[in-house]
């Protein structure tokens, strides 16, 4: 009797030890991983905080001699600032005009009963998630020499909103149709006209959501190569085809030109994510990106 | 998506609301519907960019088709793609993103900002300039990757195009993949995984028995939306521009440098079409998918 407890209770103990030195392994392991991970994704992106503030960079990750001298040398660029005021020109041009047509189309889907809405929304959706910029390069270079869109902002612009207005609507609708209506139907009682009650209910109210879209639209734009790639000559070039031209068609790359200008051209994107993420969390739901 | 709150609280009627529709619905009708059907005319003529071709293109019906069928070119570029989503996707992104989402589902603290925050800025910052920082990183003179490695000299890009532009996309889209799958096992209850591990489980009867039968829904979305991307994806232009000798040329590649630089836009077009047709399938997988999840949560 007694030799039996003892053997069940061993086996129990070594059961035990075991099950701990297994879990302290697994711990072990998650760290290891976990620092694998992050020297990973932290190795590319080393140079680029030490590279622009160098006093003589080079392609390799090294600590640097500091000095600011790189940002002076990026003024005398001719195409490096301009290309990132082109930058601004393009993604500020195209969130103006995604946010208000998609609320527009956005408020008429989900205040006013149009048959067969739901089927059109995601008709729209599947659409544009099938018809990829590089997917109709060809059609889309022909159009804009056609319609003599070549060379042309706008048309750059309207092109990019193209795209990215059916996911704007979906976003939106799904925003207003989460807020009540009571607001515009007392406002209406006192004889408020649509237009009015547009201005000064429905956009207060969801602009959390334009926001969204907003910040949405910037990021896509502001990184977006292949578009403006094909369609904009030297002049008015964003900083993501000069960013390509500085170390593809410059034969030696002027790194200190590059380095400062990858930083400056990367900031507005990392500031408006930081801006995001503090104030609205950025979780899944929060996803800027498609 | 739900039913609307009321209907017309604002007093829009029909033909206002019709107007607030036409802005967006004539840009998505000019940039996305005749682009596509434009691609299916293009793709059945022998239009050039320059030459006689280009003044008055013939319709030279499945032409194109049968030749991009018989390509060597264009079926390695498309056996290259499929390795592109495969390796950078459904591997990289999806198994890192899963991983990484794992291994910090129960910790808060420092350690997990600080790799969400890396991983996320390696999602946000433009093309361009990441594609800059690989090919500093993979230089074969001065490179950081060959001084860490003791490698002097390895051309990675010139020996490993398709390798490094997997992993570079690894790196760049991992965050979408770990963000999806951190929200998914939010879903698995910790009892559920404290009563497998006291019970003796190991790591991978865990993830098989009690985590993935709950975030299967979410596995399949993840996956379908990032081989659309990929698939799609012109980035591996920036750091390889399909080189050398091709060996790196993935269909977005592959179309551009035919059409747009070989100035073939009519076989071009027929290439875009393929394209064209691969999303379709992808899509509508996702979207059937996703009717499933709603009829059954």
């Amino acid at each position: 009797m007694s030799t039996v407890t003892t053997t069940a209770d061993g086996t129990r103990t070594d059961d035990r030890s075991r099950a701990a030195v297994r879990h302290v392994l697994a711990r072990i392991g998650r760290y290891v991983f976990l620092c694998l991970v992050l020297a990973f994704f932290a190795l590319p992106l080393l140079w680029l905080a030490t590279a622009p503030f160098d006093d003589t960079p080079t392609i390799g990750t090294s600590l640097p001699d500091f000095t600011l001298d790189n940002f002076r040398a990026l003024l005398d660029n001719p195409y490096a600032l301009t290309s990132l005021v082109n930058s601004v020109w393009l993604a500020g041009g195209t969130a103006l005009l995604v946010v208000t047509f998609a609320a527009l189309a956005a408020y008429a889907l989900s205040r006013v009963r149009v048959p067969g809405r739901d089927a059109l929304l995601y008709g729209l959706l599947l659409l544009s998630s099938i018809v990829t910029g590089t997917a109709t390069m060809v059609p889309l270079f022909e159009l804009a020499v056609r319609a003599n869109l070549i060379d042309s902002r706008l048309g750059v612009i309207l092109i990019l909103s193209g795209g990215l207005l059916p996911a704007a609507i979906f976003i939106l609708k799904d925003f207003m149709d989460a807020t009540p209506t009571s607001y515009e139907e007392s406002a209406r009682v006192f004889g408020a006209s649509p237009l009015q009650i547009m201005r000064h209910i429905v956009v207060p109210i969801v602009r959390p959501g334009l926001a969204t879209v907003g910040v949405w639209a910037v990021a896509n734009v502001w990184g977006n190569f292949l578009v403006p790639f094909l369609l904009l000559g030297p002049d008015k070039r964003p900083a993501a085809v000069i960013m390509y031209t500085l170390y593809t068609e410059g034969g030696q790359a002027d790194l200190r030109l590059l380095s400062t200008f990858s930083l400056l051209y990367s900031l507005p994107v990392a500031l408006m994510f930081v801006f995001v993420s503090s104030r609205y969390g950025f979780r899944f739901h929060g996803g800027i990106k498609r | 998506m739900g039913a609307s709150p009321a209907p017309d609280a604002a007093g829009l009627g029909r033909a206002r609301a019709a107007g607030f529709l036409v802005p967006s619905m004539v840009l998505i009708l000019l940039f996305l519907v005749v682009p596509a059907a434009w691609t299916i005319y293009l793709g059945v003529t022998n239009y050039r960019l320059t030459g006689l071709a280009a003044a008055n293109p013939e319709i030279v019906g499945l032409d194109n088709y049968t030749r991009a069928l018989t390509d060597e070119r264009f079926r390695t570029s498309l056996l290259l793609t499929l390795q592109f989503v495969l390796g950078s996707a459904v591997i990289g992104q999806a198994g890192l993103g899963f991983a990484i989402a794992f291994a910090l589902r129960d910790r808060r603290g420092p350690l997990r900002r600080v790799v969400e925050a890396f991983i996320l800025l390696s999602w946000i910052l433009p093309s361009s300039v990441v594609a800059f920082l690989w090919i500093a990183l993979l230089d074969r003179d001065a490179g950081t990757l060959n001084a860490l490695l003791g490698t002097p000299g390895m051309a990675w890009l010139l020996d490993h195009p398709m390798l490094s532009i997997i992993i570079f996309n690894t790196w760049r889209g991992t965050a979408f993949s770990m963000m999806l799958y951190a929200a998914a096992l939010e879903n698995v209850p910790r009892s559920h995984l404290e009563t497998a591990r006291l019970a003796g489980a190991s790591t991978w009867q865990q993830l098989r028995d009690v985590v993935f039968p709950r975030i299967r829904g979410h596995v399949l979305t993840n996956l379908l939306l990032i081989s659309l991307w990929t698939f799609n994806d012109f980035t591996p232009f920036l750091i390889t521009a399909g080189g050398p000798e091709q060996r790196s040329e993935v269909l977005a590649v592959y179309v551009y440098k035919v059409a747009l630089s070989g100035g073939e836009l009519g076989f071009g077009a027929a290439i875009s079409f393929i394209m064209l047709l691969i999303n379709l399938v992808i899509a509508l997988v996702y979207l059937r998918t996703l009717g499933r999840r709603k009829e059954a949560p």
